[in-house]
């Protein structure tokens, strides 16, 4: 990793003392971390810690109940999904979601359906400058699909896809909003070694090339490890640690809980 | 030979206005993936809002400022209706199993069947758009004669059908779910009759569905229609509005119940079998594809000219009545080797 020419910035990201809880389940309680422009963040913790709810509460998809979300300096009690988007905030999903109808292209171009300018009545209307927006958007598009190497399944419909190829398309996706933080949750889970190279490669590259912050879920400690800068640990929906990848493996309260002896 | 190209027009013709209807749930199955139990209802609340409208107002012949009017009020009633459902039904389920929002949608229906005879009765009404129902001479029209026909002379035969369009004969008469004796085009020597109402109808119904189809195929809504259609929570996360989207969509669904309203209504009258042409629609989606506009026009066109091919045709040596069934049994056999339909999308599940 060229720790070098990445510059790590001001918090682009703030989230503080969130409480969400479904009913009687506490999935986060009082959680407060941040991200800071550049970094690549891990959030790590055993099945049902709450990460997935936390990358949930950014992109707006749940709502908690108290805290606050402060994203690029505006304090917010709660998220929205389309403002959030709208605002940089790309993701991925634990069980994919893509739209399994549509090919890889399609499914990516949604991913820019937000940076067209050309509202809906305006594309109707005027052929001229629509359809040059499309052309541009394409070539952004396949610039991606070039990127990702996935051109010879530009044209499949994606529920015919591998597994593996799946996430990388939905990645596809996410990048096609330029975002400027990106939460993957758990792009890595369910691939072979293989393909998990390929995707430790892409989410590096991603982070270099275009310095996009990226918050990642990822269960995989040597990945882990590998390429975050620094991780939050959630077990049953608090906090227990907070640092370097060095510090974070070095905590007893981590060893306890994650890492440490079966309990 | 004549005569063959005159009951396969007239079934066309009619085939138009199932593309109509069908295309209504088109619409809102291509956004949020469920057949729209509700659409009949929305012809009934339109053309029963209309209708009411014009008396209450007082519209002295079709077309005057008053009927323009009543025409705007009832569009502005069905963009009301679009964008309270979309408020009051579809966002609280968000996210839900597909067959929760079909139930809504049937409870939809009811509250809206409801709404409109609470407000407006239930009485029968006529139509009146102001379209003479004589027959035209297609030939005459084309060598630039005067094509108006003499009078009708016998008709091809019984036809029973509840919602069937039924063209030339007595435009004052109110047909109530009965038996109708008036075919779509008239049998003359020598020349191709069809009725002039059945002519303006399919112009209207084919200049709305062109125009839709023309909306959400070429504009970038078209892309975030499927995205929503497919997965709510990815469609989300890219930022599609999704309200918007349903909005929309609904609304459009509420334009296309007004014309289809309209056109039907003045056909059979307007009262509450009106709601029941969500029966007619059926194998037309089952033929075209639920998912397709274009598979709504053509498997309506097929629906339309198949079925009054058979009648005239097959009816006479099997004993008639095959208008009633025949696009079931056509749809049945779609089903069995092409359940997706003609334009549909194949469904691929990995498993
Ligand atoms: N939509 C939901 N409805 C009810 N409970 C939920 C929902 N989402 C998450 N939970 C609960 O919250 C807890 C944390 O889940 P999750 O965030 O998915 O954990 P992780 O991603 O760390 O495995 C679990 O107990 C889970 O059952
Ligand atoms: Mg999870």
């Amino acid at each position: 990793m060229s720790a070098t020419t990445r510059v790590i910035g001001e918090v682009l990201l703030k989230v503080e003392g969130i409480n969400l809880s479904f009913g009687g389940v506490r999935a986060l309680s009082e959680v407060s971390f941040d991200i800071r422009k550049g970094e690549i963040r891990a959030i790590i913790g055993p099945n049902g810690a709450g990460k997935s709810s936390m990358l949930n509460c950014i992109n707006g998809f749940y709502h908690p109940q108290q805290g606050s979300i402060t994203y690029k300096g505006q304090p917010r009690r709660q998220m929205r999904p389309h403002e959030a988007a709208a605002q940089g905030i790309a993701r991925t999903f634990q069980n994919i979601a893509l739209f399994r109808g549509m090919s890889t292209l399609d499914n990516i171009m949604t991913g820019r359906l937000l940076k067209m300018k050309q509202n809906f009545l305006m594309q109707a209307l005027y052929w001229g400058p629509a359809q040059r927006e499309e052309i541009a958007h394409r070539e952004h598009v396949e610039k991606i699909i070039d990127f990702l190497e996935i051109q010879a399944i530009r044209k499949v419909p994606v529920g015919r896809l591998p597994y593996g190829l799946q996430k990388r398309v939905e990645l596809g996706r996410a990048l096609a909003a330029e975002p400027e933080l990106l939460l993957l949750d758990e792009p890595m889970a369910g691939m072979n070694v293989e393909e998990k190279e390929d995707m430790c490669r892409f989410v590096l590259d991603v982070n270099e090339e275009f310095g996009t912050t990226i918050a990642l879920i990822e269960h995989d400690m040597g990945v882990v490890m590998d390429i975050s800068d620094r991780v939050v640990v959630l077990d049953y929906g608090r906090k227990i640690a907070d640092g370097t990848p060095d510090e974070v493996r070095a905590d007893q309260n981590v060893i306890d809980a994650y890492l440490g002896v079966a309990h | 030979m004549l005569f063959f190209f005159e009951v396969l027009i007239g079934g066309l013709l009619s085939g138009v206005m199932y593309s109509l209807v069908a295309l209504g749930f088109v619409l809102i199955f291509k956004a949020s993936g469920v057949f729209n139990f509700a659409q009949g209802a929305m012809v009934l609340f339109a053309a029963l809002t209309f209708v009411s409208l014009l008396k209450l107002m007082g519209s002295e012949v079709p077309g005057d400022g008053i009927f323009l009017l009543a025409l705007v009020i009832t569009l502005a009633a069905m963009m009301a209706v679009a964008v309270g459902t979309e408020r009051f039904v579809l966002r609280p389920l968000v996210n839900q199993p597909l067959i929760v929002l079909f139930m809504a949608t049937l409870g939809l229906n009811f509250f809206i069947e409801g709404l409109a005879q609470g407000i407006w009765g239930n009485d029968v009404h006529a139509l009146e758009l102001g379209i003479s129902d004589r027959p035209v001479n297609l030939l005459d029209l084309f060598a630039g004669k005067s094509a108006v026909a003499p009078t009708p002379i016998a008709p091809v035969g019984p036809i029973v059908d509840p919602v069937a369009p039924t063209g030339s004969g007595q435009p004052d008469e109110i047909v109530i779910e009965t038996v109708n004796i008036a075919p779509t085009a008239i049998i003359v020597r020598g020349g191709i009759l069809v009725s002039q109402f059945d002519l303006f109808a399919a112009a209207i119904a084919g200049l709305l569905v062109l125009t839709l189809a023309l909306f959400f195929n070429y504009t970038r809504i078209g892309r975030a229609l499927r995205a929503v259609a497919d997965d709510h929570q990815a469609a989300l996360s890219v930022g599609i509005p999704l309200q918007h989207v349903w909005a929309i969509v609904w609304a459009a669904a509420g334009l296309v119940a007004l014309v289809a309203g309209l056109l039907w209504g003045s056909r059979l009258g307007v009262q509450f079998s009106l709601s029941l042409i969500v029966l007619k629609a059926l194998p037309v989606l089952i033929v075209g594809g639920f998912t397709s506009i274009s598979g709504a026009i053509v498997g309506g066109l097929i629906i339309g000219a198949t079925e009054k091919l058979a009648e005239v045709y097959v009816g006479p040596i099997i004993g008639g009545a095959l208008e009633n069934w025949f696009p079931y049994a056509l749809a049945t056999i779609f089903l069995l080797f092409r359940p997706q339909g003609l334009f549909g999308e194949k469904i691929i599940e990995r498993v």
